[in-house]
């Protein structure tokens, strides 16, 4: 039973899904309009609930793993007592004084939080600069198109004159035509395999989110 | 080591010394670039444009911070420009990250066009597992968001009282720093048939042109590029502008990097060959 009860919740759970959402036949609107719609805002509601479980149990273990670097005096267990203290203000500052703009909560985020996120990102900026000069050497033919691609596609963000236009166009042509084809054949890829993951699970073939094979 | 062979092996503390200057000299002396506007990013002005004084459009803030200075314009310029048309907004923030930043742009905005919460836009915040959350939306806004941002009941604003879900609005918006984007497009698009125009950070664009050849997104913006687009034909503020110089300095710069690595290797070889 213990083995069964999920499969059968699952298999349940996907077939109705997949009725509402993939079957564009009038039995498929007749299902779902039919008894679906309640079961169907039930079931979102109740896994965004259960989502929000899942949240507290992140945040148990964070403060887990944390306080047990600051107990055992771990390398580097300041930063846990940084990390410890910015869950409990923000945890504890939220309904205190609100999440409205100019609050303590909102200026934490904006003065510590938001520069913090913004330098990690900007320090990208460099980092690309140097993989760029390194690795776009026009050592082979396939190498030779890829720099060349690049540099379109970056030239058509620099006024160049007279260049710009014609450069403009074919940055398009090469996002529109062979990037998309590209693009596609992956999607599609992609697409095909979540469909079979997801078959195999919704048949119990595939158990290994219960924790076993 | 020739001068070739250094020309190809320059320590990356050059490279980034250089870039450092390169992307602080347009910040002390500001210049402008040229704008040059594409087709995929009007679409998205038209739109906004066709829409009548108290229709409702709605607004997806899902981002971090750390793309603000790439997106939070293109956020800023739609809501501007709706705003200035007395069209009305929903809003949510599905990122993480996102609800301080659209709280302080919607305050920020509202404020400069006298806008009032439940009245001429209604914030709905942020809630977990964007995918289920823009399903949820598509049968019924409340589902998902009883109450907006600031705890106040959704059927108790003025302004949604008659609006149950997508079919109550013009179109989505989704301005976007990961793959809350797909979400909107597979349950969104695919599911409700929502109108739907996206703008997303420079290195995302290329992704999302099958999805906009397609005709599942009408428009998208692409980076700082696409934000001073819209800029520009909106007329609403002009930051991403006043940025694509820095961004032009820095490309430039890159470009340059690339093109004297391959001039040291391909005269380096040279040399060896002889």
């Amino acid at each position: 039973m213990r083995g069964q009860l999920p499969i059968l919740i699952v298999f349940v759970s996907g077939v109705f899904m997949a009725i509402q959402y993939f079957i564009p036949h009038d039995a498929g609107v007749f299902f779902y309009e039919y008894g679906g719609v309640f079961f169907y805002e039930y079931g979102l509601d109740c896994i965004i609930v259960i989502g929000v479980f899942a949240m507290l149990l992140g945040i148990w273990s964070l403060f887990r793993v944390q306080l047990d670097k600051v107990a055992k005096r771990s390398p580097g267990w300041g930063y846990s007592v940084v990390a410890l203290g910015g869950l409990f203000f923000m945890m504890i500052g939220g309904p205190l004084w609100g999440i409205e703009e100019g609050t303590p909560f909102m200026q934490v985020f904006w003065y510590i939080y938001t520069p913090i996120q913004a330098t990690m990102f900007s320090l990208l900026a460099f980092y690309i600069a140097s993989a760029a000069y390194r690795a776009f050497r026009a050592r082979t033919v396939l190498a030779t198109i890829l720099l060349l691609t690049a540099m379109v596609i970056m030239l058509r963000l620099i006024p160049l004159g007279a260049i710009s236009g014609p450069n403009q166009k074919l940055a398009t042509w090469i996002l529109m035509v062979p990037s998309m084809a590209a693009n596609r054949a992956i999607l599609i890829g992609i697409g095909l395999g979540i469909v079979a993951t997801c078959l195999k699970i919704i048949l119990g073939i595939e158990r290994a989110y219960m924790g076993h094979d | 080591m020739d001068f070739y062979n250094r020309l190809m092996n320059l320590d990356r503390r050059w490279v980034y010394l250089v870039v450092g200057i390169a992307v602080i000299i347009p910040v002390l002396n500001p210049f402008r670039v040229p704008v040059f506007v594409t087709q995929e990013v009007r679409s998205i002005y038209d739109f906004v444009e066709s829409l009548e004084p108290g229709d409702i459009m709605f607004l997806a803030i899902d981002y971090d911070p750390q793309a603000m200075a790439e997106v939070h314009p293109m956020a800023r310029a739609i809501m501007r420009q709706c705003f200035a048309k007395d069209v009305k907004l929903i809003i949510s923030a599905l990122s993480q990250n996102g609800p301080g930043m659209a709280e302080q742009l919607i305050s920020e905005v509202a404020r400069e066009f006298g806008k009032k919460s439940g009245i001429d836009y209604c914030y709905l915040g942020y809630k977990p597992y964007f995918g289920l959350v823009i399903l949820a939306m598509g049968q019924n806004f409340r589902i998902p968001f009883p109450e907006d941002y600031y705890g106040v009941p959704l059927d108790s604003l003025p302004m949604m009282r008659d609006v149950r879900n997508y079919d109550d609005v013009k179109g989505v918006v989704d301005i976007s720093s990961g793959n809350i984007t797909d979400a909107w497009i597979i349950y969104g698009n695919g599911r409700y048939d929502v109108k739907l125009a996206i703008g997303v950070t420079g290195v995302m664009t290329a992704n999302y042109y099958p999805y906009l050849a397609s005709g599942q997104i009408f428009g998208l913006m692409g980076g700082l590029k696409g934000a001073s687009e819209y800029e520009a034909l909106s007329k609403q503020g002009d930051r991403a502008i006043k940025m694509m110089s820095i961004q032009t300095t820095a490309h430039i710069v890159i470009v340059l990097f690339i093109v004297a690595g391959n001039i040291g290797y391909f005269m380096s070889r040279k040399k060896n060959k002889k």
